[in-house]
């Protein structure tokens, strides 16, 4: 899995087109469509409930181009939110009581506004949530991150797949676990993941290869004793992903000849209880451009919230989206296999 | 009747091994679950234990189907390396240590 990556945008990719991953994840023969598993639990059509997650995609550019990005992201894109369209997301938190800002990338933290909106989610009293790529925090402009964090109370939700350097750098880059530890010894130090301080720190695993996440609970207690014993770090949890048949991650599954097993898997795996506690219900996923979708996942699909083109922040309305009905297709199956996957790690 | 001995796609039929002897086959599946559930070893540990044994037993479905779980329960590449290195290390013990058998009886038939 060695040489460095470039985004799909960048190599031309036929992939790199929404449309075209559709199409490529419509003509796989799968024993059952999303809709069809999901009717025998009384789940189908699948609905939203009220918003407890309003999730900012602040923009595709990274200071990282990882193997299973479902984004696409990389240094080339340019695709940020403005500060204008921040400005619209505080207005819809100023019209309702979503509790929780979750905001995402790209590496958020590289675009110019991020700091302006976390001071104005945390002025809000919003529970914040910073999705982290850790080497972020190595960069000289981004060196005091770690102290700004801990001022504003923002849980931080870390990339890392394995506790052990070669599957890490398989999938995210040469050299990024060591990255990732310094940043991770930077955190504990300022009071992240010690269990009292109420700074929350939180890893995020996902399968290096075309395989499913594992047991959450039963690594959790093994990724804490091993990140302590090797390198004295501490974490308060562990969220177990199943990477999504989508982006770059899709493309590697062609190219490596898995895709169609990989999705036989999904779907064989597909279980009742982790539909039930899909994220899509309780979240609205706002894109860099102000669009709105069901979960970050539709969003780089662009699989738009309702009718195309009609749903953007600047129009929001919290009652309307929270009874919608939830734009589903065959990637679905990612989020109910197994033991499910989240935003906030396994649903079952 | 296939022309080969193995066949990648019998793993996914294995439960229809219960199909003239369901009470037995049940019984089996039951404590074989039982016996990779988390415990006062940890289900990866199992996997990899099961990995190692699966090459000593040189069964290709085993192997298949414990490389992934193994995966999935969280280990890497390198682990897994060494979970079969444990493997041949007993294989290649045991036949070795058997030559202390072989000197013992040797030595009482010579001179």
């Amino acid at each position: 899995m060695a040489g460095r990556v470039l985004t799909l945008s960048q190599t031309r990719s036929p992939l790199a087109s929404a449309a075209e991953q559709l199409r490529v994840l419509g003509r796989i023969p799968i024993a059952r469509g999303f809709d069809e598993a999901l009717a025998p639990t009384g789940l189908s059509p699948l609905t939203a409930q009220t918003i407890e997650v309003l999730q900012i995609n602040v923009g595709k550019l990274c200071n990282q181009t990882c193997r299973h990005c479902h984004v696409d992201a990389g240094p080339d894109r340019r695709e940020i939110m403005s500060r204008d369209t921040m400005a619209l997301c505080l207005r819809a938190l100023d019209a309702t009581s979503i509790p929780t800002v979750d905001i995402t990338g790209g590496a958020p933290e590289l675009n110019p506004d991020f700091r302006w909106l976390v001071r104005e989610c945390a002025a809000r009293g919003r529970h914040l949530i910073d999705r982290c790529n850790l080497t972020i925090l190595l960069t000289p402009s981004h060196a005091d991150l770690p102290q700004f964090f801990a001022e504003h109370r923002v849980e931080l939700i870390c990339s890392l797949p394995h506790y052990r350097a070669p599957s890490t750098d398989a999938q995210r880059g040469e050299g990024v676990f060591e990255k990732s530890l310094e940043a991770l010894r930077r955190l504990n130090a300022v009071g992240y993941g010690n269990g009292t301080s109420g700074l929350r720190l939180v890893l995020v695993t996902n399968p290096v290869g075309a395989f499913l996440a594992g047991g959450q609970a039963s690594l959790e207690a093994e990724w804490k004793r091993e990140m302590l014993r090797q390198y004295g770090i501490r974490f308060d949890a562990l969220y177990c992903l199943t990477n999504m048949p989508i982006s770059r991650y899709l493309a590697w599954l062609v190219e490596s000849g898995n895709v169609e097993a990989y999705m036989e898997r999904l779907v064989m795996s597909f279980n009742p209880v982790a539909a039930r506690g899909v994220m899509c219900r309780t979240t609205v996923s706002v894109g860099w451009d102000g669009r709105l979708f069901d979960c970050d996942f539709n969003q780089m699909l662009e699989l738009e919230v309702g009718e195309r083109g009609t749903a953007h922040i600047r129009d929001f309305n919290a009652a309307a989206l929270a009874g919608r009905e939830i734009v589903v297709g065959p990637h679905c199956f990612g989020c109910t296999a197994g033991a499910g996957s989240s935003c906030g790690g396994a649903t079952a | 009747m296939n022309e080969h001995y193995y066949d990648k796609g019998d793993l996914a039929k294995f439960p229809e091994i219960g199909k003239n002897c369901p009470d037995l086959s049940a019984k089996f599946f039951d404590w074989y679950s039982a016996v990779f559930a988390d415990g006062a070893l940890s289900a990866r540990e199992k996997s990899l234990i099961a990995l190692g044994v699966a090459h000593a037993v040189q069964c290709p479905y085993c192997i298949d189907a414990y490389s992934r779980d193994a995966l999935e329960k969280g280990a890497d590449l390198d682990q897994l390396t060494e979970a079969v290195h444990v493997s041949a290390a007993i294989r290649g013990g045991a036949s070795l240590v058997h030559g202390l058998q072989m000197r013992a009886h040797a030595t009482r038939l010579g001179m």
